[in-house]
């Protein structure tokens, strides 16, 4: 019973915030609304049994993804008529695209999905070893390929980031 | 929901939560409820010898900017990758010491490259 009103309580919480996120004119108020979402967000992660995950939301997502989205806003600094010309007359497309998705998404549910039994890494095993102690040792030996190809996505994105900033800086 | 569980071990960190947001929240909303709401135009001017402001409260800002917020993001998901080997780092030793140096070697071509570019020259 308490999981379950735990897990409607941020099901409920987090459609609504991610409602306040995208109805805000000012998109400053919907980084912020969006920081109460990504806090939500792991806090369900804390439910499900992945405690590291949780902590990575907050330090990644919260502390990070949301000062480069706040850096973003600040560069463009769209003035509020420009934003009603440029991004309010599309909302009809988003909601065909979103009732899209949703309606794919349900269909490989219900479909596709296979829910493979539960493996040796149960709650059990997990609480007893420590989180952060099971995901290290199964990332950096079985998923080790993956790893370093992490590295290579970031070096990805410094390389991009620098590129697509550099003309202005060499001016 | 298959594996959903009650943390009981963060009862703390959440009674933690709502105190802070209650200590946040609880002056705003008891001054909205409390404060007289009369507001006139001289009030609402600078106080004493203030400037009244000029433009719009939002500038333009550098493009230099979103390279030191990319380089913050991608280093902190480097340093994040560093929690799980420094715990589990007794059971992989020299295999995972090894593997961890070609990781921090790749971001570390990235760095170099950002280096010689000058992006993170402030002139």
């Amino acid at each position: 019973m308490l999981p379950e009103l735990f897990f409607a309580y941020f099901a409920v919480t987090i459609t609504g915030l991610s409602i306040l996120v995208i109805t805000r004119k000012n998109p400053v108020h919907s980084v912020l609304w969006m920081l109460v979402l990504f806090i939500h967000i792991a806090a369900l992660y804390v439910f499900l049994n992945a405690e590291f995950l949780a902590a990575v939301q907050i330090i990644v997502y919260a502390g990070a993804i949301l000062v480069l989205f706040l850096f973003v806003i600040m560069l463009l600094n769209l003035r509020k008529e420009e934003i009603e010309q440029k991004f309010q007359k599309q909302w009809p497309l988003g909601m065909l695209a979103g009732t899209l998705f949703i309606l794919f998404f349900v269909i490989i549910l219900n479909k596709f999905a296979v829910f493979p039994a539960p493996g040796e890494y149960s709650i059990q095993a997990i609480q007893g070893e420590g989180n952060i102690m099971v995901i290290g040792k199964v990332l950096y030996t079985e998923y080790l390929l993956p790893f370093e190809i992490a590295s290579l996505v970031l070096l990805v994105a410094i390389i991009g980031a620098v590129v697509l900033a550099k003309k202005k800086i060499s001016e | 929901m298959p594996g959903t569980y009650i943390p009981l071990n963060y009862l703390p960190v959440l009674i933690i939560l709502i105190v802070a947001t209650l200590v946040g929240l609880l002056p705003l909303l008891l001054g909205i409820i409390l404060r007289p709401k009369r507001y006139y135009p001289l009030k609402l001017t600078p106080y004493e010898s203030g400037n009244p402001p000029v433009g719009e409260p939002q500038s333009k800002f550098s493009v230099r900017f979103y390279i030191i917020a990319m380089l913050f993001v991608v280093f902190d998901v480097e340093a994040v990758f560093l929690y799980p080997w420094a715990v589990a780092y007794d059971r992989i030793g020299l295999y995972g010491f090894i593997e961890m140096i070609i990781f921090i070697f790749i971001l570390l071509i990235g760095y170099i490259y950002v280096w010689e570019k000058k992006a993170l020259e402030w002139e």
